[in-house]
């Protein structure tokens, strides 16, 4: 006997590479085991507002994009009679309103929605380039150069400057106060640090709590060092991203330019929605297109074609073993795998008498013409014109009453009827009707069995998003294919063996 | 408590029902999942199934090796070639039979036992015309009986004038022994004999009754009829057990010579006894069924393994392996 090993081996492998692909895709990208599995998104809305005076107005808001921790799934503006364009200047995202005549209070409303996501991939920022320091006049000069001596002294690079540069004006109480009379500390801490050759910027950002409303940005200092970056709060000094802050402005600019009106402010409101998965996973990857290898990719219709077709191997597999394990007979080896698929178009108990009724009229129909005395390739062309000819009867028919779902009928492959048609009336012919209704019996058990397996949330979700899935079926597959135990029905078939070899 | 006795007398039926695994185990039956992959696809390559799918082939074949088989009156292989069925059939006096070349399980096999004016008597007394023969033909040769519909050709050969030793036995049909040739040794045998229930036809699953032949001499192990055991025949009431096969060693000389001439280790063959030329080949078969085991009440793997545990089998000769087969396969030893 030619040694298994490498059989095993290759359905090991297959096994093994499945499940690590499977894994991978969940804890890469965060895709759930279940469907219906709900992702926290937040809804924020910036309100704009200000006072015209019958000028032309041009209003600019800095609007967040995908960064660590948030994927942007979609925005949307409310701002009748006002022109909108997005745009993007030096790296950041602005929306952009105009008008050639406003008067009086005006309110214009932005609204995006963010993703939680861990595993959002924000596009590539820019490292700070270091500017220019501006030169301050006495005394506040020579204030401000003696807290970053300190601060230089007790660091050792950009980040521990950062964090020593906050700390020492906290604790100078005098120092920050004088400081404080020209500029604000934010202001005053990314200029110390400009100064001292760290690239840094102020940036705003915004503090997610559900439900809030009229809630104002809030001041970080961003500190480059190299490729990366990292916030700090000016407050007190900490490093790191804090939880639940969405950073709104995080590129040079201001975060609200209004040109031709006057007192100008926006605030924030915000809640927090649970959404399925698949639609956010859907938006998130939208426009991502070199992620990965994943079918979210895909416009939406070609996605759809898709999950067909990966259910196929679960229906095949369902073959496999009732044919296999079980020893089911069937007419047409995977024709009911296409009638399953048939099914999932038309939902099971219409799908069901459908094809009874097409299979039984045209088997009634196809007893005459074998008396007609046809050569093969005829009949059966015959028999596939007669299929065509009663889907579109039954479907008027249905129509005229009103039964809408009767149109389904047309879900059905045809060629595949007329060759269940044809292989029937000859077993009829052949074997007794008996026979028939064994084998349609059996075609229709593993078809609905099929059908019940595919029609899974769980699994059309499971074999949509994890391409490992398909390995595993076909690592199945390949243990299944060298079975050499006894069918279930084996077990029933040769019972009276056994009691012939107890006396 | 009604619950649950339901439920143990639920599980009672299934056991009566269905046998154990482990049981069917120790019998040494084979399953089907067993024969394709360690018998079928092991020991018959595929390029000598054609050999045996096409009776015209196995046919050629047999008389190339001296293997007895039915006189061949003619063949037809195309369509319009069937107008000249009157003209063949004018050259055989006797009764002749009609199948196809491709055909599987005895379907489209006519059977006209006599030619008179009256017409062509059919086995079942019935009379045909030409033209009921010529339309059986074209049915041939648009594929109706062949597996998968392809386009077959017609044989036409002398019929088979069966021994009287078996009448009684079978109802209308011709009995024929079905002998399983393992790597040149018979293993199983089995005679399928036709009833009413079958109408003639010698399926077993159809009603045939198939009869269990010891390898040692040929004579009656066990009759079944639907798998059930059966000591009577249905239509002739006669004792089944009293059957015993006429001309053992020549049958498996046949049987064993036809492993030599068609190479497949793992083989099915069909043999009928002529009253005049003794027994002959009717068709081999590369897949041949599992039913042979419940006729004998015994399973096939622990003969078949016996066999393969056997490392000089190369050097045997004919005769040499079917003395082995007597020896060791036989219920009397």
């Amino acid at each position: 006997m030619a040694s298994r090993a490498p059989f095993y081996m290759l359905v090991s492998l297959l096994f093994l590479a499945g499940i690590a692909l499977t894994l991978h895709r969940h804890i890469a990208f965060d895709i759930p085991w279940f469907p219906g599995e709900q992702r926290q998104t937040w809804s924020i809305e910036a309100k704009v507002d200000f006072e015209a005076s019958g000028d032309p107005v041009t209003a600019t808001l800095a609007i967040p994009n995908t960064q660590p921790g948030f994927t942007q799934l979609n925005q949307q503006t409310a701002s009748p009679g006002y022109g909108l364009s997005f745009i993007e200047r030096k790296g950041g995202n602005y929306a952009e309103w105009s008008i050639r005549e406003a008067n009086g209070n005006q309110s214009l409303y932005y609204k995006v929605d963010m993703l939680v996501d861990p595993f959002a991939i924000p596009p590539k920022q820019e490292p700070l380039a270091n500017v220019k320091p501006n030169v301050e006049k006495e005394p506040y000069a020579s204030a401000a150069q003696m807290i970053l001596d300190r601060a230089i002294e007790r660091s050792s690079s950009n980040y521990t400057l950062a964090r020593e540069l906050i700390h020492e004006i906290n604790n100078q109480e005098q120092t920050a106060e004088l400081l404080a009379q020209i500029k604000s500390k934010t202001i005053w801490i990314s200029q110390l640090l400009q100064e001292a050759g760290v690239p840094a910027r102020r940036i705003h950002a915004l503090n997610l709590e559900d439900g809030r409303r009229r809630q104002q940005l809030i001041e970080y200092i961003q500190v480059f060092d190299g490729e990366n970056y990292e916030i700090f709060n000016p407050e007190t000094g900490e490093q790191g991203h804090p939880e639940n802050l969405l950073l709104w402005q995080y590129h040079s600019g201001p975060v609200l330019e209004v040109v031709g009106a006057t007192n100008a402010q926006v605030t924030y409101s915000m809640i927090s929605q649970e959404q399925p998965f698949n639609i956010a996973l859907n938006q998130k990857f939208a426009d991502n297109e070199w992620l990965n290898f994943s079918l979210y990719t895909l416009p939406l219709e070609e996605q759809a074609i898709f999950k067909g077709i990966l259910l196929i191997p679960v229906g095949v597999l369902i073959v496999v073993l009732m044919r296999i394990l079980v020893g089911i007979k069937t007419s047409g080896t995977f024709m009911p795998v296409l009638i399953a698929m048939a099914f999932i178009q038309t939902s099971l108990w219409t799908g069901l008498i459908g094809f009874l009724l097409i299979v039984g009229v045209g088997l009634m129909i196809r007893s005459y013409l074998s008396y007609l005395n046809l050569l093969l390739v005829a009949r059966i062309s015959a028999v596939i014109i007669m299929v065509i000819g009663m889907i579109a009867i039954f479907s008027i028919v249905a129509y005229k009453f009103g039964l809408t779902e009767g149109m389904k009928i047309t879900f059905f492959p045809m060629i595949i009827l007329a060759w269940t048609i044809e292989r029937m009336s000859i077993l009829w012919e052949e074997e007794g009707a008996k026979e028939v209704m064994i084998q349609g019996g059996g075609s229709l058990l593993v078809a609905i069995l099929a059908y019940l397996a595919m029609n899974l949330d769980w699994v059309r979700h499971l074999t949509f998003n994890f391409m490992g899935i398909q390995l595993i079926l076909m690592a199945l597959t390949l243990v299944a294919g060298s079975y050499t135990g006894y069918r279930l029905l084996e077990l029933k078939r040769f019972k009276p063996l056994t009691k012939l070899n107890k006396s | 408590m009604n619950a649950t006795t339901e439920k143990m007398s639920w599980l009672q039926s299934l056991r009566e029902r269905y046998a154990r695994p482990n049981t069917l185990k120790n019998i040494g039956v084979l399953g089907m999942n067993r024969r394709n992959i360690s018998y079928i696809s092991r020991y018959n390559p595929r390029s000598l199934f054609p050999l045996v799918d096409d009776k015209l082939q196995t046919k050629e074949l047999a008389l190339e090796a001296g293997v007895k088989v039915p006189a061949l009156i003619g063949v037809i292989r195309e369509q319009h070639a069937v107008k000249n069925l009157a003209a063949i059939l004018e050259h055989c006096s006797g009764g002749f039979c009609i199948k196809p070349a491709h055909g599987s399980g005895g379907k489209g096999i006519l059977v006209i036992t006599r030619q008179s004016e009256e017409g062509y008597r059919k086995s079942n007394g019935q009379f045909a015309t030409i033209n009921d023969l010529e339309r059986h033909v074209s049915n041939i040769l648009a594929g109706l009986f062949s597996l998968g519909g392809r386009t077959d050709a017609a044989i036409i050969e002398a019929l088979i004038h069966f021994d009287d030793c078996f009448s009684g036995f079978s109802y209308e049909g011709v009995p024929d022994t079905r002998v399983i040739v393992f790597r040149g040794f018979p293993v199983m045998a089995m005679m399928r004999l036709s009833t009413a229930a079958s109408n003639g036809k010698a399926n077993l699953h159809q009603g045939a009754v198939g009869v269990g032949l010891d390898i040692g001499d040929g004579h009656a192990l066990l009759a079944v009829q639907f798998d059930k055991p059966i000591l009577l025949h249905p239509d002739t009431g006669l004792n089944m057990m009293t059957l015993k096969m006429p001309h053992w060693e020549e049958v498996l000389n046949l049987a064993v010579s036809c492993y030599e001439m068609s190479g497949l280790g793992y083989l099915g063959t069909d043999i009928v006894l002529d009253r005049f030329e003794g027994p002959m080949l009717l068709e081999l078969n590369a897949r041949p069924g599992l039913t042979i085991q419940i006729a004998n009440g015994k399973g096939l793997l622990p003969r078949l393994q016996q066999i393969e545990k056997l490392s000089h089998k190369k050097r045997m000769s004919v005769a040499d392996r079917v003395a082995y087969a007597r020896e060791h396969f036989s219920e009397h030893r």
